[in-house]
């Protein structure tokens, strides 16, 4: 009996100690994840979270009391002439640049792999193809902005071959402003395209070419029937990516058209930008700014679900 | 267990979020400005002054109100939209520079936001004798920035092209105006004129537009209130404006070109006629040093004889309301303002004083900046944009109703104007 008392709380120790160390061990991942976590909440978490909360108000910042309102705002942005313009507009931009991203991103990925070019020429046309992708948006606008200025290159080239004999305003016209900052974007992203489609193609067995070619299958059922099967998990993922990503473009529209003439480039991004900086209605500027991060987290979770899916 | 783990996982997530989220909703006067160990202190000035200015100009002076005063100065330089957007991104979130550089189109909005300070106040607590000022930008009665330096607008012109087009007068009237850019047109392929009507920076309605207006004693507004309406001299400029579009003598892309890009095709020899600011000169002279160019003044409104309006741009400061050494901040924008500093600043920056009393020493200035002055003194300084709300996005949708009535979609001037005055009076409401 006397033995059993004094081990009782020898017992108790050991038994805390273990807890403490089993605390420890289970929480040692938390710890390493924490200052990750702290600036996620503080610069990812907190400011989405604040800009939702302001799509609930009446014009916040400005109005140093600012009212619950609901959804009206959302009622108010929805109904906007403005806003809808900026829609349509995202749409055909978002579109035209996705699929010709896609188009040209595999041409130049195909070429880029064909048997029939010398490692020495692939590796020029490979850097040549990617160069548009190394240029920062400031660049791309100064550079096109020369390019198709009325004055410039793109028009000396039309006189020149006379297909053209009037000086096309191509960033000042409605007709074809919209035209042309679509074409500046694709020419900006086509390259991420051919470079992770390039990789997929070089992933693909060449076996499965050969028997389909001993099958009797000619290049175009072996590209509809082998290649875009193989590479179907890349394309899934480039296409929502590039969807996020040109949504949101915002510093391409503003530096060479800032969302004109009148509005035939107002994208949601330059829309956004406006309400909050111009016009200093902040919760207007919230309430879209919420409307497409809605969006893009639908976008998002297909993503996550394809990425899951593949996995 | 799994599932008890995630659920204080999750109750630790969210709680942590609240915690950050309700210490971040504290009303805390935040403020850039410190004060070292030794009770120094230190103000941020926020401003795009700096970049434009020549390499070192501002340092020096703000170096000499340390020296004066023993309060340290920490410049922050950005260009001219990079600061737009940081302080009104400080503005939202009360984290503002001790003192900033103002445009007279912002004053309004942050005046009214409560984001910068009344000067009027912080004047009459320093016992400041304020009549010294040319102007002060006042929103309900109350100065909330104060111009520091003025820049012109006056009408540029390129003596080359004219000698081409075989024009030896200068025109002096709207109806002269459009006879020598036709002239021009025709017999060289050069633009008469341009305006850049880009609605990224719509500045080109105050710059450009209206300073066709104002040259002939117009206005565009009654008693601080819009009068795009019943407004005789308004239209005739907006027909005056279409008449050179349709003449097909105003350059190319204008809807989407912005003010640098209409000074580089003026550099490059490709434009006639311009208004432009005059702190644009060095650059133009030194991008075409043998451009053979002038000053003239704005052609008026055909049988206008009185005293026209010139455009300026100005260099404004004001404090922030959030700073929390207004009383140093203050110190420092007195400091600008003093006859000699101001008149410093104003020789280096190619601009006019803000302070009456200043003597700017021009003697080593260019000719052409010289005969600028003379035009500046000859009119009355204008800028009605200047302390009105979302005085930038007036612009903008001036612009836009612009754009639709030089494209035809408007039926007539007056039209296009009334739409605008209807705009524009929300924004008054």
């Amino acid at each position: 009996m006397r033995i059993e008392t004094e081990t009782e709380p020898k017992t108790i120790r050991r038994l805390q100690s273990n807890r403490k160390t089993q605390f420890k061990k289970k929480s040692e991942p938390y710890i390493y994840l924490l200052p990750t976590v702290i600036l996620m909440i503080i610069l990812l978490v907190i400011p989405i979270f604040m800009v939702i909360r302001y799509s609930f108000y009446d014009n916040v910042i400005i109005n140093k009391n600012p009212e619950f309102v609901g959804l009206e705002n959302f009622k108010e942005v929805l109904t906007n002439k403005s806003f809808l313009v900026a829609v349509k507009n995202t749409s055909i931009f978002v579109g035209g640049s996705l699929i010709l991203h896609m188009i040209l991103g595999m041409t130049f990925a195909m070429v880029l792999n064909t048997k029939y070019l010398g490692t020495k020429t692939k590796a020029i046309f490979r850097v040549i193809f990617s160069l548009p992708w190394m240029f920062t948006a400031a660049v791309i606008a100064v550079l096109w902005k020369l390019l198709l200025s009325p004055n410039g290159f793109i028009n000396f080239l039309l006189v020149e071959l006379n297909l053209t004999t009037s000086q096309i305003e191509w960033l000042a016209s409605r007709d074809f402003a919209l035209f042309s900052v679509t074409a500046i974007n694709i020419w900006a992203g086509y390259p991420f395209f051919m470079i992770s489609i390039l990789a997929g193609l070089q992933g693909i067995q060449s076996e499965l070419y050969e028997s389909a070619a001993i099958d009797g299958a000619n290049s175009v059922q072996s590209f509809f029937h082998i290649t875009i099967p193989q590479l179907k998990p890349i394309l899934i993922s480039l296409i929502l990516l590039d969807f996020v990503w040109t949504i949101q473009q915002f510093a391409l529209i503003w530096m060479t058209t800032g969302g004109g003439p009148i509005d035939a480039t107002e994208i949601l991004s330059t829309f956004i930008y406006k309400q909050g900086f111009s016009q200093y209605e902040y919760s207007m500027a919230s309430t879209s700014a919420v409307i497409l991060l809605i969006i893009c987290t639908i976008v998002a979770i297909f993503y996550v679900r394809h990425q899951r899916g593949s996995e | 267990m799994k599932t008890l783990k995630k659920s204080v996982l999750s109750i630790l997530f969210i709680g942590s979020i609240l915690f950050i989220l309700a210490a971040c909703s504290q009303d805390q006067p935040g403020s850039a400005s410190g004060e070292d160990g030794n009770g120094e202190v230190t103000l941020e000035f926020q401003q795009w002054w700096g970049v434009e200015l020549p390499d070192g100009v501002l340092q020096e002076i703000v170096d000499g109100f340390t020296d004066e005063t023993g309060i340290k100065v920490e410049l922050l330089s950005n260009p001219y939209a990079d600061t737009k957007t940081q302080i009104a991104a400080g503005a939202a979130t009360g984290t503002m520079a001790d003192v900033v550089g103002l445009d007279g189109s912002w004053v309004y909005d942050f005046g009214k936001q409560g984001a910068i300070a009344n000067l009027t106040e912080l004047m009459k607590a320093d016992g400041y004798d304020d009549s010294q000022l040319s102007d002060q930008i006042k929103v309900d009665g109350n100065t909330y920035m104060i111009p520091v330096v003025n820049f012109a607008y006056p009408m540029y012109v390129n003596l080359d092209i004219l000698e081409e087009a075989g024009i030896e007068e200068i025109p002096k009237t709207w109806s002269e105006f459009t006879e020598v850019t036709r002239k021009i047109k025709e017999s060289t392929g050069k633009a008469g004129w341009a305006i850049p009507l880009s609605t990224e920076s719509p500045s080109g309605i105050q710059n450009n537009f209206m300073s066709w207006l104002w040259a002939s004693g117009g206005s565009m507004l009654d008693d601080g209130k819009p009068a795009l309406t019943n407004n005789d001299d308004l239209t005739a400029t907006v027909e005056f404006v279409k008449g050179l579009f349709d003449a097909e003598v105003v350059a190319p892309g204008a809807y989407a070109m912005k003010e640098a890009d209409m000074v580089e095709e003026f550099t490059n020899g490709r434009i006639a006629f311009m208004h432009d600011s005059l702190a644009h000169l060095t650059t133009i002279k030194k991008g075409a040093p043998d451009l053979n160019f002038d000053f003239i003044p704005s052609p008026v409104k055909d049988g206008f004889s009185g005293e026209g309006g010139m455009d300026v741009a100005n260099w404004g400061i004001g404090i922030a309301e959030n700073s929390e050494h207004k009383a140093e901040a203050m110190k420092f924008v007195e400091y600008l303002m003093s006859p000699e500093v101001n008149a410093e600043l104003a020789v280096y920056a190619n601009a006019f004083p803000g302070n009456t009393n200043a003597q700017p020493d021009y003697s080593e200035a260019d000719e052409l900046f010289l005969k600028a002055y003379e035009l500046y003194k000859d009119s009355y300084a204008i800028n009605e944009f200047t302390g009105l709300p979302t005085s930038e996005e007036l612009m903008r949708t001036f612009d836009e109703q612009l754009q639709l009535y030089l494209d035809g979609d408007t039926g007539s001037a007056d039209d296009m104007l009334a739409e605008t005055q209807k705009i524009w009076e929300k924004a008054f409401e």
